[in-house]
């Protein structure tokens, strides 16, 4: 399928395949097995220019968007989606200031976040509270000209090796949801510290923790935009992340994908490779075609979500939930084409199936996307209605 | 600016790279061929002996071939260092003027030879594989290009001398003959210009003998499994007595370090034979190794591209027929 | 500190194929590429203006298209590009190719020290490196694997040797030629590809270096090739046959009268 990229989203992508290549696959399985934080392919990234691709030229970037991140995201994810989360998570961290920080706030954070010196994480989900954000117990008390956090954030990306963290707190119980609001909490303030690492199913690289504060002091410029605010915030940062885990989803599968087909191609069984069987090929073409339609809807959301277009939660929503979907499928079918070598660790596809079932849970869980899809649905046919 | 081909030039001259004492196999090498077309000229076939205490060597020389030994004996020639040995043979060059000068093709005569060619503007040829003369006589100088998927036969028909670096392991070395004499000629060189220091010279453990003079090269490739199998490949090489290699893979994995590497970034070996346990056989790999005489290859991918150079072809898992293969030996 | 790299753009050695007829390389339809070995080059150069703030030059000799491999070497991080080209330069060996370098490197301004990648993957030679230094009358160290250190007018470097390595003081300006050992280079970043783009890269011609065409190209090269030919291959190689220990078996006394 032909996008017609730009010169320089074409640059983007050869430069991030490149490193998926070179860099990253070679060391895939190893980071899976010792689930090992990618330090040193996380500053290949940023000695590459690839965390400026979607941060604005006034703060460091090069002025892409969030198609820009995604073509990145889908590149990286066809060796390691461990390592396309942790460099994805960085901007999930940063879109709340992007989208909501102040001038100040933008000059102070964004150009270390552009240059890779510093990694940002997006601190919402609690034991408590994962789909109903409603329910966040962390938090956020005003005392004189700073506030005070106290919460327990759990599986947070990037944990612990990110220094910009958004935290999402309570600032007004009475209020519900529009009583939480977005904090910038910087490592080493005082009261933050970190939980153990999460023992995990796939995205073993990736470095998943608790974000723990106790009576974490932050100064008042911290808050984003203003009180009231956190929920807003959330969920205006998944519209511009959701198209980023589908194009993770469409990166795995399409891993995979080339995986098996290679695979097909050469292993030979009743003297013939597999691939001349037509139920490995009804296999192999469901999978391709699957791929390219979620890579059509995940392109498709993520120009919308960088033209400026007013509400584009349904198209997010659409574009991860399809995805991951489809990631799911083409994984494991992927597994089914290798066979037994397929099970195997000497084999990629194993690992891809794992690290696949991730992008059907996190940034909203399937379930969660479809209610939002239906909810945006029913609000569209309402406003018709009333004309 | 031509030079001048007046045929003053007379004789063929072979350059003597020694180490603690000991003349280097591939001089031996150089002999024979030497020999060969000092004979066909009807010429002396000269030995360029420079270093510190090593006159007793120019007998050795003599039995080996040599007609005449120019030996510039000093103690700043203590061990090889570009800088004076390139001033020192240009010099004898120079003042001497031979036909042709044989240098062998090792770390230390690739980086000599290419500094006086250039000091004497003339032509040198690197890695010949193979000499002869033309009519004019003229040497004939043939060497593997394109990573040896090409053979080139070079002439410097016009400059003197006639300069090549010559591949080890490609010719035969020459057989002493016991009491054989020759002219020994004790130089004395002008004032020395050091440029450097050799601060320290250190011999690496490498893993069984050099790699670039071994007859025997037993590599190891991916398709060994994991460095904890890497031992059979060593194994293998001990049980034949030959060297060590590696695929780059393998180097880049840390199995073994750098200086085993062969291949398109590492080193280049012609042995007589080459055992390739585990590799596929990239063309970065093949253009370091299929000069060599006769290969043997091992590998689990009947596809592997690297039978389709192999004299003796394998199929199988390496970690089952290395074992194997040391007990056939040690049988 | 001022730092010449040398680098060449070469025919991609995993694609070589030869004419069966003609016995030439056939160099349509091949990805031309920078050297392999040339990538050590940049990548140390660029560490050493890092850590002593220095600049860098890339220098190649070749037709209008290696314009490419200098815009790469911009893309990585070098300072300028300088491209020697020209039909005077054609044909040249590796005596009249070491000849232009010298002459375009004392056209810089105050060259502390240039380096070379060990060899160029289409000419195997290794000789125009030691051949610069002899044309500059300036030292040269071959096949360095790693800088120790720099002093004022001098550098301390390792050598790699048949046996092990050397570690060698040497006087600036030098020419050394670097393996692959002594560092993994970088892969360009956006930007530095984005300055690639824009770069100018000035074309010198042998005017312009002040060079004697007698000494340049073909005319200034005094080897010839005279004739080229397919090395002879293995012929069909024999695949044994049987279990691991049969097959090791059957090779042992195939090998065993050879050795």
């Amino acid at each position: 399928m032909e996008y017609f990229l730009t010169e320089e989203q074409q640059m983007i992508k050869e430069l991030a395949a490149r490193i998926a290549e070179e860099r990253v696959k070679p060391v895939a399985a190893e980071l899976d097995e010792k689930e090992e934080f990618p330090w040193e392919i996380m500053s290949i990234l940023a000695e590459a220019d690839l965390f400026r691709v979607w941060v604005p030229e006034e703060y460091g970037g090069l002025g892409g968007g969030v198609f820009e991140q995604a073509l990145v995201v889908e590149e990286l994810s066809k060796a390691c989606s461990g390592v396309a989360v942790s460099y994805a998570a960085s901007g999930l961290g940063a879109f709340p200031i992007l989208l909501y920080g102040s001038e100040e706030q933008k000059n102070r954070y964004m150009p270390d976040i552009a240059s890779g010196k510093r990694l940002a994480a997006f601190a919402l989900t609690e034991a408590d509270a994962g789909s109903d954000v409603s329910a966040i117990a962390t938090t956020a008390v005003k005392d004189g000209d700073d506030y005070v956090l106290n919460g327990t954030k759990q599986w947070i990306t990037n944990a612990g090796d990110a220094e910009i963290y958004v935290v999402i707190a309570v600032t007004d119980k009475s209020k519900g949801a529009r009583g939480s609001s977005a904090f910038i909490v910087e490592k080493g303030t005082p009261g933050l510290s970190f939980g153990k690492k999460e023992k995990k199913l796939g995205i073993r690289a990736s470095s998943t923790r608790e974000v723990i504060l106790e009576n974490c002091r932050i100064p008042k410029e911290n808050l984003l935009g203003r009180e009231g605010l956190g929920f807003v915030v959330a969920m205006k940062t998944f519209d511009k992340t959701r198209p980023g885990i589908g194009a993770q989803a469409v990166g795995i599968a399409q891993g995979a994908l080339d995986v098996a087909v290679n695979y097909a191609r050469e292993r030979v069984q009743f003297d013939q490779p597999i691939s001349s069987f037509q139920g490995v090929q009804f296999m192999l073409a469901d999978m391709a075609t699957q791929t390219e339609a979620a890579r059509a809807l995940v392109y498709s959301a993520a120009k919308m979500a960088d033209s400026g277009v007013g509400n584009i939660s349904k198209a997010a929503a659409m574009a991860k939930l399809f995805a991951s979907d489809v990631c799911m499928k083409v994984t494991v079918d992927a597994v089914q084409v290798l066979g037994g070598y397929g099970y195997m660790r000497e084999y990629p596809v194993e690992k891809m199936m794992r690290d696949a079932k991730i992008t059907q849970i996190y940034e909203g869980t399937n379930q969660i996307q479809r209610s939002i899809i239906a909810l945006e649905l029913v609000r569209e046919a309402a406003r018709k209605s009333r004309k | 600016m031509e030079m001048q081909l007046e045929q003053t030039e007379r004789g063929v001259w072979v350059f003597v790279e020694h180490r603690k004492g000991e003349i280097a196999g591939v001089v031996l090498e150089l002999l024979n061929e030497g020999r060969r077309l000092a004979k066909q000229l009807g010429e002396p076939l000269a030995c360029i002996l420079l270093g510190s205490s090593v006159v007793h060597l120019s007998s050795d020389l003599m039995e080996y071939g040599a007609d005449e030994v120019y030996v510039a004996d000093v103690p700043e020639f203590d061990t090889y260092r570009d800088d004076l040995y390139a001033d020192a043979l240009e010099y004898l060059i120079e003042t001497y003027r031979p036909k042709i000068v044989l240098i062998g093709g090792t770390s230390n005569g690739r980086s000599l030879a290419p500094r006086v060619a250039t000091k004497l503007k003339t032509g040198l040829t690197a890695d010949c594989t193979e000499f002869d003369l033309d009519d004019e006589g003229n040497l004939l100088q043939t060497r593997p290009a394109f990573g040896g998927n090409l053979m080139a036969t070079i002439r410097c028909p016009k400059h003197r001398p006639q300069m090549a670096t010559v591949r080890p392991k490609v010719f035969t070395e020459a057989k002493r003959e016991t009491g054989r004499a020759g002219k020994e000629i004790l130089v004395e060189l002008p004032e020395l210009n050091p440029w450097m220091e050799i601060l320290e010279v250190v011999d690496e453990d490498a893993v069984g003998p050099n790699l670039a003079e071994a007859d025997i090269v037993v590599a190891g490739g991916r398709g060994v499994g994991g460095p904890e199998n890497f031992q059979l490949v060593e194994e293998l090489a001990k049980a034949l007595g030959g060297a060590v290699a590696a695929s780059r893979a393998v180097v880049d994995a840390g199995w073994i370090n750098y200086s085993h590497q062969v291949g398109q970034t590492g080193r280049t070996v012609a042995p007589k034979l080459y055992v390739a346990c585990g590799i596929s056989g990239a063309i970065q790999h093949l253009v370091g190794m299929q000069s060599a005489e006769t290969i043997v290859a091992i590998n689990q991918d009947p596809d592997a591209p690297i039978f389709s150079i192999a004299t003796y072809g394998l199929v199988g898992d390496v970690k089952e027929i290395i074992p194997a293969l040391i007990k056939a030996i040690k049988s | 500190m001022h730092i010449v790299v040398c680098i060449k753009q070469v025919p991609d050695p995993s694609q070589a194929r030869i004419d069966r007829e003609t016995g030439l390389v056939i160099r349509e339809g091949v990805d031309k590429i920078i050297n392999p070995y040339d990538l050590y080059a940049l990548e140390e150069s660029l560490r050493l203006k890092e850590a002593h703030d220095g600049q860098v030059t890339a220098l190649s000799m070749g037709p209008p298209s290696a314009e490419d491999v200098l815009k790469d070497a911009v893309a990585m991080g070098v300072d300028h590009g300088v491209l020697l080209s020209g039909r005077d330069f054609a044909g040249a060996d590796t005596l009249a190719t070491s000849y232009a370098l010298a002459l375009a490197v004392q056209k810089l301004e105050s060259v502390d020290l240039i380096i070379c990648g060990k060899q160029a993957a289409d000419g195997d030679t290794a000789q125009v490196g030691p051949g610069l230094a002899a044309n500059l009358d300036r030292p040269h160290v071959t096949e360095v694997r790693k800088i120790r250190h720099i002093e004022e007018d001098k550098m301390v470097v390792e050598r790699l040797t048949d046996t092990g390595y050397e570690v060698i003081r040497l006087s600036l300006p030098a020419v050394i030629t670097v393996v692959k050992e002594i560092n993994e280079p970088r892969i360009p970043g956006l930007r530095g590809m984005m300055r690639a783009k824009k770069a100018q890269i000035p074309a010198w011609d042998a005017e312009y270096i002040g060079a004697d065409p007698q000494r340049l190209g073909l005319k200034g090269s005094p080897t010839r090739v005279w004739r080229t030919f397919e090395p002879t291959r293995h012929g069909q190689g024999e695949m044994l046959r049987g279990t691991a220990g049969e097959q090791a078996v059957l090779l042992w006394e195939k090998l065993r009268g050879r050795l």
